[in-house]
């Protein structure tokens, strides 16, 4: 099977790690074999796979050697659970430098470094909260992450990111090949949320491909380091995860995205009843006393 | 008039220059000349030798230029092919006077001159507007982007922007526009000639069924034009025909007949489209052609074969490589040039034998540098190249151990010219070798300095001579031998040994 290569993207604290690295975990169960691309600094996409708090990133140990270039592979590739192979491109500090050249010059040292010549059948990028810049978008550059996995949720922050994640994503979609493959709802239960999540992938083109429940054994593996088709390999939420990586292995629809305005975004979230209608005659008006 | 004209080298003596000198030095603050030269007499023991090593948050003088400058270099041996930076003004201001400087002929280069305004909303709008500019006005029949930092920071895509450019109707669909990514703040020079080498040929190549009988020939980052003379004249000699990928030596060597042409000779671009179909590649140089060497072993699917074509030794390996590529007899007229070369060698062997030599350049020439002065009878004994890898100085060691006269030789990598000076005062050379950035060096130490490699500012002309094959051999020897004869009739001058006879 060809090496596929797919990212995850979403609102910061939307539960893009958690969900990839749980479904990931699924998907190597089922045989794949899976390199996760960690594209925050944060450095956290893959701790639940590694067990380990934050494994040495390749901007962290560049720092230390003086330059990229005095890197090896082995120094910054790391298995973990079901030999998936972990690295982090990690980056700078709060509020000081550039986090998204580190991602650039991550994903650069790797392809040098032959990391995609493995036997590999997925590649995983997950990245930050927001395309804020070039850098966030190099992994869906020709060539890199084809397919792209948005983690959203019912609340308005949410879809909003969704929304832009996939002006970017149409951005690159003309002049290369990457392509929205779904909108993975995370529950975090609003109202009518799968409804409302269908409606959104629906006006965008694409598919709410799973809708993930709310479950606290999620947080309770999360405590060991684990994701929780490790931690409980026999509970109903690993079983979703499961589902969800079917899907993924499965899928087949890759659509260019339609992204929608704010006010169609507001339209829909109305519709839904989650947020109200603006009183336009009360704008700009100081309290009467 | 012209007595008018002061003449530099006196101009600075007078008065006015010498109080606004000594003002300056009050203004400043400056030490006292004893307490000045006290402390340049510590920066030649071995104390500050130790000291420089350890130095790590500082680099003086490297030995490179960045990324980019490689790539425009490799960009303007094609055909009506205007290099492009897709950055900063004032790098692209930067590269074409670093090597007007060497060659002496105008460097075109086009910029989109990225400002605020692109940093922060992305590039693609000034690269549209700097491709249609540059395509108007300069009706090139190809673009070659290259990247500064700048681009590079903000991970501005080349590839979808120059879809787009051409989707949006700045420029025509058909004009070829290559585009590579040369960040400045990694490698060097030849590493940016490697990067666009690549994507040229990657974006450019068309495969067909059936290998034809040419073979390929890429230079390398050479700043010698008389090189590329030199190996058309050594494939016709085998009368093979060669595919030479990257030809800037009409374009930097142009005649002053009234007439200023932007675009001068170059590889044809259907020679370029048609080079995977070559039935093998010939690299001239390794270190800058990393990427490009792998790209076309497993792509283009015909052998290549790498040699590093300096002296008797590494002319040899180039002859033989051509006759295995081309399957074709070694022509008689180069079994004579070698003959002359042995012969000169000869001639010249007493005076450089047993001669130590520092030489610094570009991580081939300088293994190069290694072999032609060993095959003189000398001995290199400081080889430092600030651009070379860790990977280029253990396969340097390795192939140098092999040789009786480099048992001295000490390899250094990633290293500077400050540290080549520490290296100089306290384990001294019968000569330097190097560019023009040694001659603080010759000044400081008092150690000859023979000038060859990139860049040549203060001297005229030598990149018009060949350094490569037997020919190339003889003038490099030439060079060394007399600039070691200059050395010993300046130190001999009044003493019984300055003869007429050398």
């Amino acid at each position: 099977m060809a090496l596929r290569q797919i990212a995850f993207y979403g609102k910061g604290g939307i539960g893009k790690s958690t969900t990839s690295q749980n479904t990931l975990a699924a998907m190597a169960e089922m045989g794949k074999k899976i390199m996760i691309v960690g594209c925050d600094p944060k450095a956290d996409s893959t701790r639940l796979i590694l067990h380990a708090k934050a494994q040495a990133t390749i901007m962290e140990l560049a720092a230390e050697v003086g330059s990229v270039e005095d890197l090896e592979l082995d120094d910054v590739l790391k298995t973990g659970f079901l030999d998936i192979r972990c690295v982090e491109a990690g980056g700078p500090e709060p509020g000081v430098g550039c986090a998204g050249r580190g991602v650039i010059t991550a994903i650069n040292f790797l392809e040098e470094e032959g990391a995609y010549e493995e036997d590999l059948d997925f590649v995983s990028y997950d990245v930050l909260g927001d395309v804020v810049c070039g850098g966030f978008a190099m992994p869906i550059r020709e060539g890199k992450a084809q397919e792209i996995y948005i983690v959203t949720s019912g609340e308005m922050m949410a879809m909003y990111a969704a929304n832009n994640i996939s002006k970017g994503i149409l951005k690159y979609a003309n002049s290369g090949g990457v392509r929205l493959a779904g909108l993975i709802c995370n529950e975090r239960q609003t109202d009518r949320e799968d409804e409302l999540i269908s409606a959104l992938a629906s006006k965008i083109n694409t598919q709410m491909i799973h809708f993930v429940p709310r479950n606290n054994i999620v947080q309770h593996a999360e405590l060991r380091r684990m994701t929780c088709v490790e931690y409980d390999p026999n509970c109903s939420q690993s079983n979703e995860y499961r589902t969800l990586a079917n899907k993924i292995i499965n899928n087949k629809m890759f659509n260019i995205p339609t992204p929608v305005s704010m006010q169609e975004l507001e339209d829909l979230l109305m519709e839904f009843g989650i947020i109200k209608e603006e009183d336009e005659s009360i704008v700009g008006q100081k309290k009467v006393s | 008039m012209s007595e008018k004209i002061k003449d530099h080298v006196s101009l600075f003596n007078g008065c006015e220059y010498q109080d606004m000198f000594a003002e300056k030095a009050k203004y400043e603050n400056s030490e006292t000349d004893a307490k000045v030269q006290e402390t340049l007499e510590w920066t030649k023991t071995q104390e500050y030798r130790d000291l420089n090593f350890k130095r790590q948050d500082l680099v003086v003088n490297p030995l490179k230029a960045c990324q980019p400058s490689g790539g425009l270099f490799a960009a303007i041996g094609f055909e009506g092919t205007m290099p492009f930076v897709h950055g900063s003004q004032g790098c692209a201001s930067y590269f074409r006077s670093h090597f007007m400087r060497h060659f002496r002929e105008p460097f075109p280069t086009s910029c989109d001159a990225m400002t605020e305004d692109a940093a922060v909303f992305g590039g693609h709008n000034a690269l549209y507007l700097g491709l249609q500019n540059t395509y108007e006005l300069y009706s090139p029949k190809m673009i070659t982007l290259v990247t500064s930092c700048m681009s590079e920071v903000i991970g501005d895509d080349l590839n979808s922007f120059v879809k787009n450019a051409k989707e949006q109707g700045f420029i025509p669909a058909e004009l070829p526009v290559t585009f590579a990514h040369t960040p400045s703040f990694v490698g060097s020079h030849i590493v940016g000639y490697d990067n666009t080498m690549l994507a040229i040929l990657q974006q450019m190549g068309v495969k067909k069924e059936t290998k034809n009988d040419k073979i390929n020939v890429i230079m390398g980052f050479d700043t010698y034009l008389a090189n590329y003379e030199e190996i058309k004249r050594i494939f016709k000699l085998f009368g093979a025909e060669i595919n030479l990928l990257s030809d800037p030596s009409e374009t930097l060597n142009s005649p002053t007949d009234g007439e200023y042409k932007m675009y001068r000779g170059g590889t044809p671009l259907d020679d370029l489209r048609d080079a995977p179909n070559s039935k093998g590649t010939l690299l001239l140089q390794k270190w800058s052609l990393i990427k490009t060497a792998e790209f076309i072993e497993k792509d283009w699917g015909h052998p290549v074969k790498v040699v590093n074509p300096y002296g008797v030794e590494g002319t040899d390996d180039l002859v033989m490589a051509i006759a295995e590529l081309t399957g074709k007899p070694v022509p008689a007229e180069l079994e004579y040039e070698r003959g002359q070369l042995v012969d000169a060698i000869a001639d010249s062997y007493y005076w450089i034998h047993g001669k130590t030599f520092g030489i610094n350049g570009d991580p081939d020439l300088a293994y190069g540098l290694c072999r032609v002065v060993m095959e003189m009878g000398g001995e290199p004994i400081h080889v430092l190249v600030s651009n070379g890898s860790k990977d280029w100085e253990a396969e340097t060691k390795e192939n140098l151990s092999k040789y009786e006269f480099a048992k001295g030789a000490q390899i250094w990598a990633g290293k500077d010219m400050w540290h080549f000076r520490s290296l100089l005062f306290t384990e001294p050379v019968d000569m330097i070798i190097g560019n023009s950035y040694a001659k603080y060096l010759e000044r400081d130490t008092g150690i000859a300095l023979c000038r060859i490699g990139f860049p040549l500012q203060d001297r005229h002309h030598l990149h018009r001579y060949p350094t490569i094959g037997y020919k190339g051999g003889l003038q490099m020897m030439t060079w060394i031998v007399n600039r070691m004869l200059d050395d010993i009739d300046k130190k001999t001058m009044y003493t019984t040994s300055y003869d007429i006879l050398r």
